[in-house]
């Protein structure tokens, strides 16, 4: 599939070059690289959702090419280069790997609008976007630690990226208001999309004792080994529940679609500003699945805690935040982290065992 | 102990399918056609496996699929490499590539689905044995069967006169061809072989280990299998030995991590591939012949003078 778009970007690229631009002038072309499969359930499932919602609200503004299944690496400059020179106007990269390729891109095409998801560098056309997905953990974790029967939780992490760090603090933070002595078992599988390897970590957490599984990888297959064991599991990117009807406690749900509709409309308008939009509960660019396999108190809990967060009277990084030395963070956002923190963040907080991978 | 045998079922459950794969794989090289495109395969007998299962409900008819995709991808490589004699690393590299995008067209209207797992063998009083009780008799059919499947291929190989024409050929194709054998009919049943085991590897993903179908769910596993082939210097035994290493080395570092034993994750997860090298390594010093361990018209393409 992704062999064949390409051939189509060059078909288009050849196009351009004969001088029929013209006649698509008045479309906007809107190109989007993802990492996985659309298929996957989880991670590039939800941009592909949120690629259809944008292609049906804005119907014949819009022309939109995505390539799937793209490395993070050198095949990454490559393809987003090719949608640069295919004619596409926007360009959403959808991984933090994509980081560098994107801004080498965007400097070689200034005219060419860029959207890099979850990386830090900006650029005049280039902008950043996310999702606070360490808002819905922090629920994760109260919900987590009230229906761990033994107190310690399964976490399955992808790679050690800020992303993922401020996720699994989060989780602890939420987890230590309920219950102080909370352990956390963290497996890296150093992959975000490898099914068996996802299963495998899932299983060997459920071997050791773990009761709640949570995953910070892209595809349902721990859903599924919580549903073959018996044990509870959050969703990851994508509500879950039907590969885990009985275990799915609830799921953070990217949605990116009003983002990506948002924007699309900005460059049609022509007032695409080059800016870093991190958008949560509130904005409903996280969004929590419904609650399920829980007592009535919990979800309660649950439903308080998310419309606290959701009007900004409860931070997952209020201060102090203390790391594993027992030493208290710097409080740089005035009564919690500040952005800048949680988006670099490089060390976990007080009460997880593990050491963190390459320091 | 139940943390044991807990090990020991997850380490036969992943290395199964890598030794399905590689054992098929090991068929065709000892035949002298390398086919590169066992990632392919796999994934296409994933596909397939997982829509034949969806439709009818059962594992077999599922598996039964998946094996036959395998080998109808490996019968257009036949058809190009040798009835065309066309380059067999370009050509299997090109296979994965269509098995990759045409498993997920298929499998498009699969995704999201459920199947129900393969059901595990159960004897009563055997299987409720402690410790060895699941792990002998409380496998799934897939198990036993590439047991078997490499045992009759060691059988065959080194036991019957089928196997020391096949090998025969994979060594030396025009002397095979100069006393009358028929390379080019041994070779396609050979890749044949291959690419129904390799779809019957893939198929073992969605009915047996996470029962669900995702576009490119194999995740290299097909590559690691033709390293395998190299790794037992393309002998069965060696193989078994090498995929359920593998798989050990797998396992016991994501159960390692959850323990917390501190050592780099990056480092555990590369484990396997440095176990493959340091054995490769140790197979070549020991043994004089290294060099000559592969058969000699490995990746040679013939083409019979009239």
């Amino acid at each position: 599939m992704r062999r064949f778009l390409i051939t189509a970007a060059v078909a288009a690229t050849a196009i351009v070059a004969t001088g029929l631009t013209a006649a698509a002038a008045d479309k906007l072309k809107i190109g989007l690289i993802y990492l996985g499969p659309v298929g996957d359930f989880g991670w590039t499932y939800q941009h592909e959702v949120g690629r259809q919602g944008l292609v049906k609200t804005l119907g014949d503004q819009v022309e939109t090419t995505y390539l799937e299944n793209v490395n993070e690496g050198p095949d990454a400059e490559r393809s987003i280069e090719q949608l640069a020179r295919a004619g596409n106007k926007l360009i959403f990269t959808t991984s933090f790997g994509y980081m560098d390729s994107t801004l080498k891109v965007a400097k070689k095409y200034p005219n060419v609008f860029f959207e890099h998801a979850t990386g830090f560098k900006r650029a005049p056309n280039m902008s950043t976007y996310s999702g606070r997905f360490y808002e819905g953990r922090y629920i994760q974790g109260m919900i987590a630690a009230k229906m761990s029967k033994k107190g310690v939780l399964g976490y399955i992490g992808s790679f050690p990226i800020p992303e993922v760090i401020s996720g699994m603090n989060a989780t602890m933070l939420g987890a230590q208001t309920i219950n102080p002595d909370i352990k956390v078992k963290i497996i890296w599988v150093n992959a975000w999309f490898d099914p068996g390897k996802e299963a495998d970590a899932a299983k060997a957490l459920a071997d050791q004792g773990v009761d709640v599984l949570m995953q910070h990888t892209d595809s349902p297959a721990a859903m599924q080994i919580a549903a073959q064991r018996g044990i509870l599991a959050f969703g990851q990117d994508s509500d879950m529940i039907k590969f885990g009807p009985k275990s799915q406690l609830t799921a953070i749900v990217d949605n990116w679609e009003p983002y990506y509709e948002q924007r699309a409309r900005d460059v049609l308008a022509g007032k695409w500003k080059s800016e870093d939009t991190w958008g949560g509960l509130k904005s409903k660019l996280v969004v929590m699945a419904p609650y399920t396999n829980m007592p009535d108190d919990v979800k309660a809990l649950a439903e308080k805690t998310e419309a606290a967060i959701t009007n900004g009277s409860l931070h997952p990084f209020k201060c102090p935040v203390v790391d594993q030395s027992g030493k208290a963070v710097e409080c740089k956002g005035g009564d919690h982290l500040d952005d800048g923190q949680i988006l670099s963040m490089n060390f976990y907080v007080k009460g997880v065992d593990d050491k963190m991978p390459g320091k | 102990m139940e943390l044991v045998e807990a090990i020991v079922l997850s380490v036969i459950a992943a290395s199964t399918p890598l030794l399905l794969a590689a054992a098929g794989e090991l068929v065709a090289e000892r035949s002298g056609v390398l086919n590169l495109g066992v990632e392919g395969m796999m994934i296409m007998g994933a596909a397939c496996g997982f829509a034949g299962a969806f439709l009818t409900g059962s594992t077999l008819v599922g598996a039964a699929f998946g094996g036959a995709a395998g080998a109808a991808l490996a019968a257009i490589f036949a058809l190009l490499t040798l009835g065309l004699a066309v380059n067999q690393v370009a050509t299997g590299l090109a296979l994965t590539i269509l098995g990759v995008g045409l498993s997920g067209l298929i499998g498009a209207g699969f995704v999201g689905q459920r199947i129900v797992l393969a059901p595990h063998l159960f004897i009563p009083g055997l299987t409720d044995l402690p410790l060895i009780g699941r792990i002998l008799f409380g496998q799934d059919v897939f198990v036993y069967l590439s047991i078997a499947l490499v045992a009759g291929i060691w059988w065959f190989l080194y036991r019957t006169r089928g196997g020391l024409v096949l090998r025969a050929i994979g060594d030396n194709h025009a002397s095979a061809h100069a006393l009358g054998y028929p390379v080019l009919k041994v070779r396609l049943l050979a890749v044949l072989f291959g690419g129904a085991c390799a779809g019957l590897a893939g198929a073992y993903l969605p009915l047996a280990y996470t029962p669900f179908f995702i576009p490119g769910m194999t995740a290299g596993r097909g590559w690691i299998a033709l390293a395998l082939v190299v790794f037992a210097s393309w002998r069965p035994l060696r193989l078994a030995g090498g995929a359920y290493l593998f798989g050990a080395v797998t396992i016991l570092q994501l159960h390692a991590q959850g323990l917390g034993l501190g050592i780099p994750s990056q480092l555990m997860s590369s484990l396997p591939y440095l176990a493959t090298v340091v054995v490769l390594v140790l197979i070549s010093r020991t043994r004089a012949t290294a060099g000559s361990a592969a058969p000699a018209s490995l990746g040679m393409v013939f083409v019979p003078d009239r």
